[in-house]
């Protein structure tokens, strides 16, 4: 359907605007520029501030051209006598309400108030008479009220109901008494709840931890890409003599339009935390010690050798090869370029033992998983469905964006977006089904669902799930879910991050593609960290190299190395006892290995633990590098502001230890050349996340006691947020606790008033504070990890015993 | 019963509604003397509503409150003509009784007193609220025995019965007081003629809105009728919060049947099956009776399913009770309302008749329009066009009260002189009057000879007689104070304009005011006229404006003669202090003013 199209003359300039567009989208999109406060392109229209009065001929009155549709023949004067005056009156009765402590205030310089003032050369208030008194109200470690300053625009109202799906946020008393609040614990719960910073036209809602920090215009502003989630946010870096100040959107409307969530905005308070390693350091008769670079770097050199070598003469020939002495870990949200050369570096060496994968446990289909787990679409797809189906995700807290996105299909198309999950999350739109069961029997609820749409084709079902599928039995809700993605017409199937951790990730994988396959729907992951599909494209796997090479070295997985400690180890911006699914096992043979090299923007006691030497690494805006998001995007960024003491950024560091041990290729003068490196090798992969073969899906049989379940909270993710400490003081920032069923519960002779349990995981157990809470399946112990006491217990799933303490 | 069965024991009755929010608030309010904290959590929990909304509901309505009242919570009438009745004394009065200042709940928890926007009760005022319930012709003598009741914690219910009553009070009957058509006879004549005849009688009758905008009420019901809907609303406008007007109040009394039988035959015409009442919070006192009319009517077959035994004629009508913002009188703030949110006005287009209530196409009518509809129905069009002018045609009710000896409801065909109606009500020496309320037009004498129709002076009802001691910058004072408490707060222009408008009014009262600030007031009126959201932004400066051309001399004498003098008064502003330490000797005051 073409659209109807009309002219209107705006200040003598002829303009086509499709019919019933509002004056302001034409004037903006035309580059004329009418002020206002109220509108937000991204909100529905309120029409309140009447800021953005325009002269429309043969009208009695000024118009608000964000509330008047534009009209074939329309005459318009944005700058007359007539509109400016308008417009100047309106802004001396928002002035005279405002406190005018400019000089004082965080948005000063890039106050949309002020702005406009200056505009109309205003000497500030005409009006002498009394100002409103208001009261400022605490809404939370994230953002400062200065109520005195708010002008009513509502868009911070707007945004909490329509963005947010929060309605924390809201007006209260009437007239001039009328005020923002906020109620539910005086505290915004969400995670993107710092936006309403960026949408507040004035100083009324300002960001908390850089209060008073600097003025708009001293600060130096840097593109980059935010380092949490596959998602990519680009973002903004705003630095005051190389210090980073905040945080904000810069607006990419394929990804994350005009938004990032509270992570990405608010993570780089933990760049400033105490225990940043700021100067290479050596372990000298067990005690550590700082050392130059120089020092540190041969040290390292020399335990890498010794390890190759002194194995291989004590080893029988079996396992002599490097792969089984020397083994890396890195965080799947390193760069690109570290990811690739950390894995360079290993396979020069003989070792293909290098993995991102560190929550992962099941590996059995890893031979026949894509090349690249990626979304299979674009984020701004995801918008775009009418059915959906996330199996182990919490997608709203993991990836905020994409829920972003996902919650627009629910509000616009109406969409039908299911769960399959180990509990319920708290979702800020409604879900058509939410099926939640204990982490054994996900698999069996995923069946269900395949059985549902195999149930009425004459198509085969693939032979690697028919045996599981033959015998699962679909209720009601797997037939409705089975039929929603059916008859969606664009639908999706998505494999969140904590399928990705599940003991029976294969299975999932296999149905999972099985059921989008057959209901026509785009199958997709939503992955751990910020670049997993980029270690997977940089060969950061043990069984693959660089974009699929399949001659490269392979060497063992992370699940290996638990049975076979390897002489020697590097660890790459990895703690091992928060982001490693393994973590117990996989500690224990660090501690056994005779060498570990921390690369490292943080020290830790368990790192302290087992490392030799720990080299400081730059962290997330100090280093450039490059990012592939979930969609497949590469996007590079170039470091804000000089790395935190001593430490350099890791491409560099693995550059040099390249170069020390005299490795071919390490010649790099940029992370720029890194990356069109492996860009030059990649350029016929083509992402698919379509499986033809797998191996044959068992179902975990069940088990009669508690298993338990766990997911990674959204501020316990990766170093630098769980030292972030205004999001640590959020309602999101969860403490460590085991949630059970209330049927569970009483079975065990528990209830409210107990307090806290002990819990048995295998060797390990700990004393934990007891939630009971029907929102975690019957047979089910919902425990979180990554968080302060969780490396206690080990693995995110197994069997548990809880008793009384 | 405890809190958490009371709240369920209501909200079961809606349903579990969330829509009804503001009847539930209503009704804890009343139950409890304020909405606690829990209340609140109970509710949003059962409505899944957040609190942050109950609380910006509960902020908007003055009628409730989140914080203790008290026992007592008496709300004395601030409307005009009851301050010309010596209500501000009889406040005072009862405070120092009491120990209170008003607005502050007493340390015990027994009583809060405080004022509020005209109560609809002009015509036998001084008037109060307590707990809700109207209380008429205060004198010291009634204040007395008030406080007494109060101190002795005597319940509402065992007041005198006199202290309630309210009058009719009816002066002069037309065609639509004086009716004596059975109950049911225009439903009859709505069936016999069919559905489009009917509309055809209610156009011809030239039948206007009487809640003064005065849009065609056939029209009305004909583009409501054409919207293609799954369903289709009647609302009828009950909160008559014009300042000076309660003639809704007189025909909810005695002519509620007339009114019902208005809404089922614009039910009928539009095919709608539920309609609603939308009755102002001072009016709880006429909602037991109002209900109990409905199911009387219903047992008579003239209400709920088939009515009249005609297959298909279905419509019920329920009750829902404003709680203090004259605001919700405006149509889509009303509707907001009915639909248990903050009754801030809506933007237009669309229109309530196209896109009202849950939107769907609704009718909002005046109570007055519905009661002139049924007898339409009933009389035909050409017996209602016969009486009025041209372009008004029929009667309308006026509500007179202030400086006159025989204050009331009149019935007047339109066309009829303000002489003669002052005539009628015996008022002498009559300095102006104040027609269509606080954002009426205020008359002078030379223009006297004007007349009430909608080519002239229109008018919801509101005739407020002001006496030549009067000084009619106290009407000016009192309207800007209403225009700030009841300004809803989401436009600029009125929301400052009002409140600067009223400090420069003020200012002027005070003595303190100079040309400079006349002429402020001028702009500030005018930009909050031409550029303001809703109907009260822009016509809340008509009697500043109004009375700056028509009397400048009332505030010529107020004027000091330099042109700008600060309004912050720091006398004034030390009352405070002298309050709290209670002191308020020559050395509290600051020179000149002691
Ligand atoms: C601020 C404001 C207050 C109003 N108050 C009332 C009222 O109390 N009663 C009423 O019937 N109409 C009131 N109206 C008019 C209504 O918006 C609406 O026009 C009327 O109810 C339509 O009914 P009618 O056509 O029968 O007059 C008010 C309008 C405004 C702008
Ligand atoms: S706090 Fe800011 S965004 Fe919210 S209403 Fe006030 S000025 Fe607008
Ligand atoms: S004009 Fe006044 S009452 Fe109407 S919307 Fe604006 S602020 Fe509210
Ligand atoms: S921007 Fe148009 S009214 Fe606010």
């Amino acid at each position: 359907m073409s659209e109807e199209f009309v002219t209107i003359t705006v200040d003598g300039q002829e303009l086509q605007a499709p019919k019933g567009a509002m004056l302001i989208e034409v004037t903006d999109k035309a580059n004329i520029r009418v002020p206002r406060f109220c509108y937000h392109e991204k909100l529905a229209i309120a029409a309140n501030c009447r800021m953005c009065l325009v002269e429309v001929e043969k009208a009695p009155k000024p118009l608000p051209a964000c509330a008047t549709p534009v009209m074939d023949g329309m005459v318009v004067h944005t700058r007359s006598d007539y509109a400016r005056n308008a417009q100047k009156s309106v802004m001396e009765f928002l002035l005279i309400n405002h406190p005018l402590d400019c000089p004082i205030c965080d948005q000063g310089g890039e106050c949309e108030l002020q702005d406009v003032a200056m505009g109309y050369g205003q000497d500030v208030s005409e009006y002498v008479e009394g100002k409103r008194v208001v009261f400022d109200k605490n809404i939370g470690p994230l953002i400062t009220t200065e109520l005195t300053r708010c002008i009513h625009c509502t868009r911070c109202v707007r945004f909490g109901r329509e963005i947010a799906g929060l309605r924390e946020l809201g007006m209260t008393g009437r007239g001039e008494n009328a005020l923002i609040s906020t109620f539910i614990e005086q505290s915004v719960e969400s995670e993107m709840s710092g936006n309403v910073i960026d949408i507040c036209p004035v100083g009324a809602l300002t960001a908390k931890p850089s209060r008073f920090a600097a003025r708009a215009w001293e600060l130096v502003q840097h593109a980059s890409i935010a380092p949490h989630d596959c998602i990519g946010s680009n973002i903004y870096v705003h630095t005051l003599r190389g210090e980073v100040i905040r945080v904000v959107p810069r607006d990419n409307e394929a990804i994350n339009e005009v938004w990032i969530s509270d992570r990405d905005r608010f993570s780089y308070e933990g760049l400033a935390s105490d225990d940043r390693l700021t100067a290479p350091m050596i372990r000298e008769d067990g005690e550590w010690v700082e050392a130059d670079w120089d020092e540190a770097l041969k040290r390292a050199c020399a335990e890498i050798k010794h390890a190759l070598d002194t194995a291989a003469s004590d080893e029988d020939s079996e396992a002599s090869d490097s792969s089984s002495k020397l083994a890396a870990l890195i965080s799947p949200s390193s760069t690109l370029e570290e990811m690739y050369l950390l894995q360079k570096l290993m396979r020069s060496l003989g070792s293909g033992s290098i993995d991102h994968r560190l929550r992962q446990s099941d590996f059995s289909d890893q031979d026949s998983a894509p090349v690249i787990p990626w979304l299979g679409q674009d984020v701004e797809n995801l918008e775009n469905m009418d059915a959906a189906l996330l199996i182990g995700s919490n997608v709203r807290k993991e990836q905020p964006i994409a829920n972003h996105r996902l919650r627009k299909a629910v509000v616009n198309n109406n969409a039908q977006i299911s769960f399959i999950n180990t509990r319920e999350f708290d979702c800020n739109y409604p879900l058509a089904h939410n099926i939640t069961a204990a982490q054994q029997q996900l698999p069996h609820e995923l069946a269900a669902v395949a059985a549902a749409v195999f149930a009425d084709s004459d198509d085969a079902l693939p032979s690697y799930i028919a045996g599981a599928v033959s015998i699962a039995k679909p209720n009601e809700t797997h037939r409705a879910i089975a039929q929603q993605l059916k008859q969606g017409k664009s639908s999706t199937v998505l494999l969140g991050s904590q399928a990705a951790m599940h003991p029976a990730y294969a299975a999932l994988r296999a149905l999972a593609e099985a059921i989008a396959t057959q209901t026509n729907s785009i199958f997709g992951y939503l992955s751990e960290g910020s670049n997993s599909a980029g270690a997977w494209l940089a060969g950061a796997v043990p069984h693959r190299g660089p974009c699929n090479d399949a001659d490269a070295v392979k060497g063992q997985s992370i699940s290996d190395l638990s049975e076979n400690t390897p002489a020697a180890a590097i660890l790459f911006n990895v703690e091992p006892e928060h982001d490693i699914a393994q973590s117990r096992q996989i500690i224990r043979a660090l501690t056994g290995a005779s060498s570990v090299i921390a690369i490292t923007a943080f020290r830790s006691p368990v790192l302290e633990d087992v490392a030799s030497v720990m080299l400081p690494a730059a962290a997330f805006t100090e280093t450039s590098g490059t990012f592939v998001n979930a969609e497949g995007v590469m996007q590079s960024f170039k470091g804000a502001n000089n790395p935190a003491g001593e430490a350099r950024p890791g491409w560099k560091i693995l550059r040099v230890l390249g170069n020390l041990l005299k490795l071919d290729g390490f010649d790099y003068m940029s992370s720029d050349q890194v990356r069109d490196e492996l860009r030059g090798m990649c350029e016929s992969i083509e992402l698919d996340n379509s499986i033809t073969a797998a191996p044959q899906v068992k179902l975990p049989a069940g088990a009669g006691s508690l298993m338990r379940a766990a997911d990674v909270p959204i501020y316990a993710t990766d170093a630098l947020v769980r030292r972030a400490s205004s999001l640590q003081k959020t309602h999101d920032a969860v403490v460590l606790a085991v949630s059970m069923n209330p049927a569970d519960a009483e079975r065990l002779g528990l209830d409210e008033e107990t307090g806290s349990v002990s819990v048995k995981q295998g060797e390990s157990s700990a004393i934990l504070k007891l939630i009971i809470d029907a929102g975690v399946p019957a047979g089910s112990a919902w425990i979180p990890m990554a968080v302060k006491g969780s490396e206690l217990l080990g693995d995110p799933f197994g069997e548990v015993v809880i008793e009384k303490v | 019963m405890s809190i958490e069965e009371f709240i369920s024991s209501i909200t079961a009755s809606a349903n579990n509604q969330p829509g009804h929010l503001l009847q539930y608030l209503y009704e804890i309010q009343y139950q409890y003397a304020h909405i606690s904290q829990q209340a609140i959590k109970l509710l949003a929990e059962k409505l899944s509503l957040t609190e942050s909304h109950i609380h910006g509901v509960i902020g908007f309505y003055s009628f409730l409150h989140d914080s203790p009242r008290g026992a007592y919570d008496v709300l004395i009438s601030d409307s005009i003509t009851d301050h010309m009745l010596g209500s501000r004394s009889l406040l005072d009065a009862l405070c120092k009784k009491l120990g209170v200042v008003p607005g502050v709940p007493r340390e015990d928890g027994r009583v809060t007193v405080d004022t509020t926007s005209c109560t609809g009760l002009c015509d036998q005022g001084p008037a109060m609220l307590v707990n809700g319930w109207a209380v008429t012709r205060l004198d010291e003598n009634r204040i007395d025995n008030i406080a007494e009741l109060i101190e002795s914690a005597t319940a509402v219910d065992q007041w005198p019965n006199e202290f309630f009553r309210v009058e009719d009070n009816i002066q002069r009957r037309d065609i639509l007081l004086s009716d004596e058509s059975n109950d049911g006879e225009a439903l009859r004549s709505l069936i016999d003629q069919g559905e489009d005849a009917m509309l055809e009688q209610i156009e011809s009758s030239g039948l206007r809105g009487r809640g003064g905008a005065g849009f065609n009420t056939g029209m009305k019901w004909r583009f409501c009728k054409q919207t293609e809907a799954d369903q289709r609303y009647v609302v009828c406008n009950a909160d008559e919060g014009e300042p000076g007007t309660f003639k809704d109040r007189i025909l909810l009394n005695a002519y509620a049947d007339k009114v019902f039988e208005g809404m089922t035959v614009c039910a009928g015409v539009i095919g709608a099956t539920k309609g609603c009442l939308y009755l102002r919070g001072e009016y709880r006192y006429l909602r037991a009776p109002l209900e109990q009319i409905l199911q009387q009517r219903r047992e008579a077959g003239l209400l709920g399913n088939t009515i009249l035994g005609q297959g298909g004629f279905d419509f019920d009508i329920e009750i829902h009770m404003g709680a203090g913002a004259y605001i919700c009188g405006e149509e889509s703030s009303l509707i907001e309302s009915l639909e248990g949110k903050r009754g801030i006005p809506r933007k237009r287009p669309p229109f309530p008749v196209t896109h009202g209530y849950q939107n769907r196409p609704t009718v909002v009518n005046n109570v007055e329009t519905f009661m002139a509809a049924a007898l339409i129905a009933v009389h035909g069009a050409d017996w209602f066009s016969s009486v009025g002018t041209e372009q008004s045609s029929g009667t309308k009710l006026i509500s007179i009260s202030g400086d006159c000896e025989k204050p009331g409801i009149y019935e007047y065909p339109f066309g009829v002189s303000i002489q003669d109606i002052l005539k009628d009500c015996a008022a002498k020496d009559t300095q102006a009057v104040q027609i269509a309320g606080a954002a009426g037009f205020t008359i002078p004498p030379a223009e006297f000879e004007r007349c009430i129709a909608f080519e002239d002076v229109s008018t919801g009802g509101s005739f407020m007689v002001f006496k030549q001691d009067r000084d009619l910058l106290d009407m000016v004072k009192n309207f800007a104070h209403f225009f700030v408490h009841e300004s809803c707060g989401f436009c600029t222009p009125c929301r400052v304009g009002s409140s600067l408008m009223k400090d420069l009014v003020d200012k002027v009262h005070s003595g303190h005011a100079g040309q400079y600030d006349l002429d402020e007031m001028q702009n500030i009126g005018q930009l909050m006229r031409s550029t303001s959201h809703c109907g009260l932004g822009t016509t809340a400066p008509n009697p500043v404006l109004d009375t700056l051309e028509k009397f400048p001399q009332i505030y010529e004498k107020h004027l000091k003669h330099s042109s700008y003098e600060p309004a912050f008064d720091l006398d004034a502003a030390l009352q405070d202090a002298r309050d709290i330490t209670g002191r308020d000797d020559a050395g509290a005051h600051l020179g000149t003013k002691s």
